[in-house]
């Protein structure tokens, strides 16, 4: 039932993200447009180590786990 | 009689989320369809809250060794002194050490980034391993990156009065992250992720308490006793935001729910501001969760059902914490074999007010003491280093 409900909300945004992108194989934002995702500022995770340790403590003092790490990148940088 | 604190026990483990964040986030943070940087962190960490008190060192080192191979290593320790609510109402405080080693390798192959890694932790009651996998696929323009990442961890859990009892436990992590760029200035990223636990999962030494009219307090404790399997799924949604003057607005939002049934919303905004060398950040994160369905804070007589908790974190909760940091670039033009440096600190303030965990220190009547809540400062002291 639970997992039900996850799915309900996970699936319009995995289709809307998945349409997005195979809409318009095309990059939409080129190249050249990157340098502000490319910015420092804009990582999703700057500092692995520090961002490792506070959900550590995060999952030490509440009861949930999990769905917060593991960020992909995607910029486009290179 | 030796308690401890829930810190380090019966979730998941440091290692794992370690395993979670070190060696695939660190991988693509920023870049796509390439390693990661070379870079060493060298970090201070001090939890002091709530009676507990927990601080030590984080060392990580990460290099490129091949042209598509890179390697990472981190070394990390906690050193606990606790007198939490449920060591001062059930036993007696007491201080230990935690070492963990971890290492990883990174292989890039096209727009195709391989990651595995090995993770150990050891303490005197307490052993983890775990062994993680990962794929990370960049698409679309390098728009768009696909990442697919397991995990395996072993547990043993011991007890330090008693050489004989260990118990062991298996975990596996199971997680999908998309992250999409999708406008120049706004990038998002999508993480679903499972665990399954199967094995010991509660802690060994805590209690849980019991109505007892013949004990003086007027209850009693029993051991706890949780049920051998659990499994949890989260699915979380970030976006991050350039604003036009050079600063960054990021809002989160993570939904947890496990056969345990706890429920948990969680939702953070931060904001990141440059101006000349220093980087300022703050943020507000807010987290309410239901209550495992097996905690109480008081049985009504022993045994009274099949499975028992009295852990403060499986009760019902509000957490709210403010995070205020500060970064300082230094050696920008380099020196010998540094590319730049910077010095970071950060606090954490975190408040919990538990919704059904009593504090039994208060001295009122069974069953209406007070509501315990916790105040703990979150520390960081790093430097990194970028070559």
């Amino acid at each position: 039932m639970k997992t039900r409900r996850i799915c309900q909300f996970l699936l319009p945004v995995l289709v809307a993200n998945g349409l997005s992108a195979c809409g318009n194989i095309e990059p939409w934002v080129k190249p050249y447009e990157r340098d502000r995702v490319a910015d420092p500022i804009m990582f999703l995770d700057g500092d692995p180590v520090s961002s490792a340790y506070i959900q550590h403590v995060y999952e030490a003092r509440e009861g949930a786990r999990g769905g917060e790490g593991a960020a992909g990148g995607g910029c486009g940088c290179n | 009689m030796r308690s401890f604190d829930s810190v380090m026990r019966n979730r998941i483990p440091f290692i794992h989320v370690l395993a979670g964040c070190l060696l695939l986030a660190s991988s693509h943070a920023g870049f796509a369809g390439v390693l990661p940087e070379d870079r060493s962190d060298i970090l201070y960490h001090l939890y002091d809250g709530g009676g507990v008190e927990i601080d030590g060192p984080s060392v990580l080192v990460r290099k490129q060794v091949a042209k598509n191979v890179s390697v990472v290593g981190n070394y990390y320790v906690d050193m606990v002194s606790s007198a939490s609510i449920d060591v001062v109402t059930t036993a007696s405080p007491y201080s230990e050490e935690r070492k963990q080693h971890s290492l990883g390798m990174d292989y890039l192959h096209g727009n195709t980034t391989m990651s595995l890694g090995y993770t150990s932790s050891d303490e005197s009651d307490f052993d983890a391993t775990t062994y993680n996998f990962s794929v990370s696929q960049d698409m679309f323009g390098d728009l768009t990156t696909l990442s697919l990442s397991y995990a395996l961890g072993d547990d043993v859990v011991g007890r330090s009065d008693d050489e004989t009892f260990t118990r062991d436990n298996t975990r596996q992590h199971y997680g999908v992250g998309l992250t999409q760029v999708l406008t120049r200035n706004l990038i998002t990223t999508l993480n679903f992720e499972t665990i399954t636990d199967e094995g010991f999962l509660n802690n060994p030494y805590r209690s849980v308490r019991y109505a007892d009219a013949g004990s003086p307090l007027g209850y009693s404790y029993e051991p706890e006793l949780y049920p051998h399997t659990r499994t949890s799924n989260a699915v979380g949604l970030r976006a991050r935001y350039y604003l036009p003057y050079r600063a960054a607005l990021q809002g989160e939002y993570r939904f947890y729910t496990d056969t345990w049934d706890i429920e948990s919303h969680t939702a953070a905004i931060s904001y990141t501001h440059p101006m000349d060398d220093w980087t300022f950040t703050v943020k507000y994160r807010w987290h309410d969760q239901t209550g495992a369905h097996f905690f109480q804070d008081l049985f009504s007589r022993t045994e009274a059902t099949n499975f028992r908790g009295r852990d403060k974190e499986l009760s019902p909760l509000t957490s709210q914490t403010l995070k205020l940091a500060a970064s300082y670039e230094f050696l920008s033009d380099g020196w010998r074999f540094i590319d730049r440096g910077t010095v970071n600190f950060s606090i954490d303030l975190l408040t919990v007010d538990y919704h059904e965990f009593r504090d039994l220190t208060s001295g009122a009547l069974v069953g209406e003491e007070p509501f315990y809540s916790l105040d703990a400062d979150v520390v960081q002291l790093f430097f990194s280093f970028w070559y």
